[in-house]
């Protein structure tokens, strides 16, 4: 891994536009992904996890806006990007594997052809037998036998459908895969199962991931390091081993307390009371300190930044770290 | 004869039965080509009041259907549902009225399970004036605002104005285990209760649905793929395969000494932070074989390590392997 990062995040800032107001979902975030990492983003629904993602692979459409910062891929700013050069920065840099596979593939084109295009559209000049031979080797990356190539969507199982996405993902071997809840519709096996073949195809081609989940248990055991967002911040980033044995921020120690451990003895957990503010009423100071158990004066008054936090490597937004 | 004469059982005692059900269903329309499919194949549970059973396994294992067949959607092919000692398929008029009161259902989709178009006021209004014709207007209405109170909706006269859309898929199911309390029942049948709500609100309706079992001296059927909260919630877990129960037990027993080789392969791909992924893939996910009349043997075989001969002709029967913990398999 080198020390020059694939993508840079600084003060990112995406709002949603409504017809008298403003909403800020993501709110001046910084964090750098490095060539081969697998990065994840936690938190709660809403906190701004997918938003941020989509505004790295400038996917935020209407009535999102990115509104401020700048995100760096290889040094290029992709926030100002040509139409020309977003073109090759889709996909063939940066790839997506959505959540749902039923909705991501088309129900009445065979799979084969689907792979294909995504192929054609960034090589015009490949041949068919390129194309073909590419979506043949594809499948058997991720486990599939080709003889299925020429089958529909519905032919194959949810975790086939979402291999065949990982496939689409790898055609044209992008730097960066973005992986919003790749394995979430699936059973436990399943996801296991697709989980280690993507770590396989990581080391193998050296791509960067950026992972979500909001598996937290999942996330820890696949990523290199995490960001912890709440309501539109980032409130810690550290290594993912450090986010379960040593948390540094009240949010991500009531995070991890969320989850019912699959050992040990059995005691009831209080997880996080309350629910995440609405972004059009946001409180003053840290957003989060009207759920915090371990808020002081100052947090409702002063939102705090990221700090290094020794204990970690990592970073960390909270008043009672200083 | 009335269900609510009878006496309540003994603690200890199950108040919701389940012996040797089979369940089939045919697919497939054509006269002489059609499969008969065993969803269901000599499944025996009791539920006790006050306790919780999780029902394991991956999708079409077939533990929506056990519910189903405990709400008495469907008749068992075989075997026998029997609540307080009755035979639940002889229940007609009243008694089955009064049976559909006891036994409760919440199901997986807070956002499909309540009528969009009405408000939170009459959602819990319907059973209430269905199942309990003697309460007035104003009692109703205490009643449901009392509901919504116990489930952590405050202020309750609040929320019994506004409809499904205004609130957060925690808060319906919430409305939804306060519609299934509104009649008083002895049993709740949850599936995948938690399984479409965020992280953070997952704990606080399994904390709920700990706290109704409890106080209420509720049974609780609970399904969920989530071996992780099953040991959390429910006191015992039973591990289900296409239609078959392949090993029952105290859920801590299940998940720290897994005795059957598909409750271990369930056990090694749940999430766990301690570890980090390495290694080849290997596939270990397979589909569920479809059970037929003419299959035989244990359903796991084809996917199993330690499958012989034996395995591909005869299903064992369970094996008692610790206190109260069986699992049925040759080799254990």
């Amino acid at each position: 891994m080198s020390d020059a990062p694939l993508i840079e995040v600084r003060n990112l800032t995406v709002d949603y536009v409504g017809a008298n107001s403003v909403s800020r979902a993501v709110n001046g975030i910084d964090f750098d992904i490095r060539p081969g990492e697998a990065f994840g983003l936690a938190g709660e629904s809403g906190c701004g996890k997918s938003t941020v993602a989509f505004a790295l692979a400038r996917l935020t459409r209407l009535p999102g806006l990115v509104s401020g910062g700048a995100v760096r891929f290889m040094g290029e700013d992709v926030l100002s990007f040509s139409a020309e050069r977003l073109r090759r920065y889709r996909w063939s840099e940066v790839s997506f594997v959505f959540q749902s596979a039923m909705n991501a593939l088309n129900p009445v084109i065979k799979v084969s052809e689907q792979i294909e295009d995504a192929i054609l559209a960034h090589r015009p000049r490949a041949s068919r037998a390129e194309t073909l031979a590419r979506a043949a080797e594809l499948f058997e990356l991720v486990g599939i036998s080709p003889r299925r190539l020429d089958d529909y969507p519905h032919q194959f199982s949810g975790g086939m459908r979402q291999r065949i996405c990982i496939a689409m993902a790898l055609a044209l071997e992008p730097r960066l895969i973005i992986m919003d809840e790749p394995t979430t519709a699936l059973d436990v096996v399943v996801q296991r199962d697709i989980i280690e073949q993507i770590c396989e195809l990581k080391a193998r081609f050296g791509f960067s991931v950026l992972f979500i989940t909001h598996d937290l248990g999942l996330m820890i055991e696949f990523c290199d390091r995490i960001g912890v967002m709440y309501a539109g911040e980032l409130v810690e980033v550290a290594p993912a081993s450090a986010i379960l044995t040593a948390p540094q921020h009240p949010y991500t120690r009531a995070l991890g307390r969320s989850f019912p451990p699959l050992s040990g003895p059995r005691f009831r957990l209080e997880g996080i009371a309350g629910s995440p503010p609405s972004l059009s009423a946001l409180p003053e100071g840290c957003r989060f300190s009207p759920r915090c158990g371990e808020a002081i004066p100052v947090c409702v008054r002063l939102a705090p930044e990221l700090r290094p936090t020794p204990a970690t490597g990592g970073e960390a937004a909270c008043h009672l770290l200083q | 004869m009335s269900l609510a004469a009878m006496t309540p059982p003994a603690a200890s005692e199950p108040v919701l039965e389940m012996r040797d059900v089979d369940m089939r269903f045919v697919l497939g329309g054509l006269v002489g080509k059609h499969t008969t499919l065993r969803a269901l194949s000599g499944i025996s549970l009791k539920l006790t009041p006050g306790r919780a059973l999780a029902l394991v396994g991956e999708s079409g294992s077939g533990k929506s259907t056990c519910a189903r067949m405990l709400a008495r959607v469907y008749e068992p092919a075989s075997g026998e549902i029997s609540f307080r000692g009755t035979d639940v398929a002889t229940l007609t008029g009243k008694a089955l009225t009064d049976y559909r009161a006891q036994v409760q259902m919440i199901f997986q989709d807070p956002f499909g399970s309540l009528n969009p178009t009405q408000t939170i006021g009459y959602i819990l209004e319907r059973p209430l004036r269905l199942h309990r014709p003697g309460l007035n207007g104003a009692e109703v209405r205490a009643e449901s605002e009392a509901l919504l109170a116990q489930v952590g909706l405050v202020p309750a006269a609040e929320f019994l104005k506004r409809r499904p859309h205004e609130l957060s898929g925690g808060q319906r199911q919430r409305v939804a285990i306060a519609r299934a309390l509104s009649v008083n029942p002895t049993v709740l049948l949850a599936d995948e209760p938690t399984s479409m709500l965020d992280v953070s609100v997952r704990l606080g309706i399994l904390n709920l649905l700990e706290d109704l079992k409890r106080e209420k001296n509720l049974a609780a059927l609970y399904i969920t793929h989530d071996i992780a909260t099953a040991r959390y919630f429910a006191e015992e877990t039973a591990v289900m395969y296409a239609g078959h129960l392949v090993e029952q037990g105290p859920s801590q027993a299940i998940t720290d000494q897994p005795r059957h080789p598909y409750t271990q392969l369930l056990i090694a791909a749940v999430p766990n932070p301690k570890n980090k992924i390495t290694g080849a893939a290997v596939r270990r996910a397979a589909d569920i074989p479809l059970w037929t009349a003419e299959s035989r043997g244990c359903p796991f075989a084809p996917r199993c390590p330690r499958a012989t001969d034996i395995c591909r002709e005869i299903m064992p029967d369970p094996t008692l392997v610790g206190d109260g913990h069986t699992a049925r398999c040759h080799h254990l």
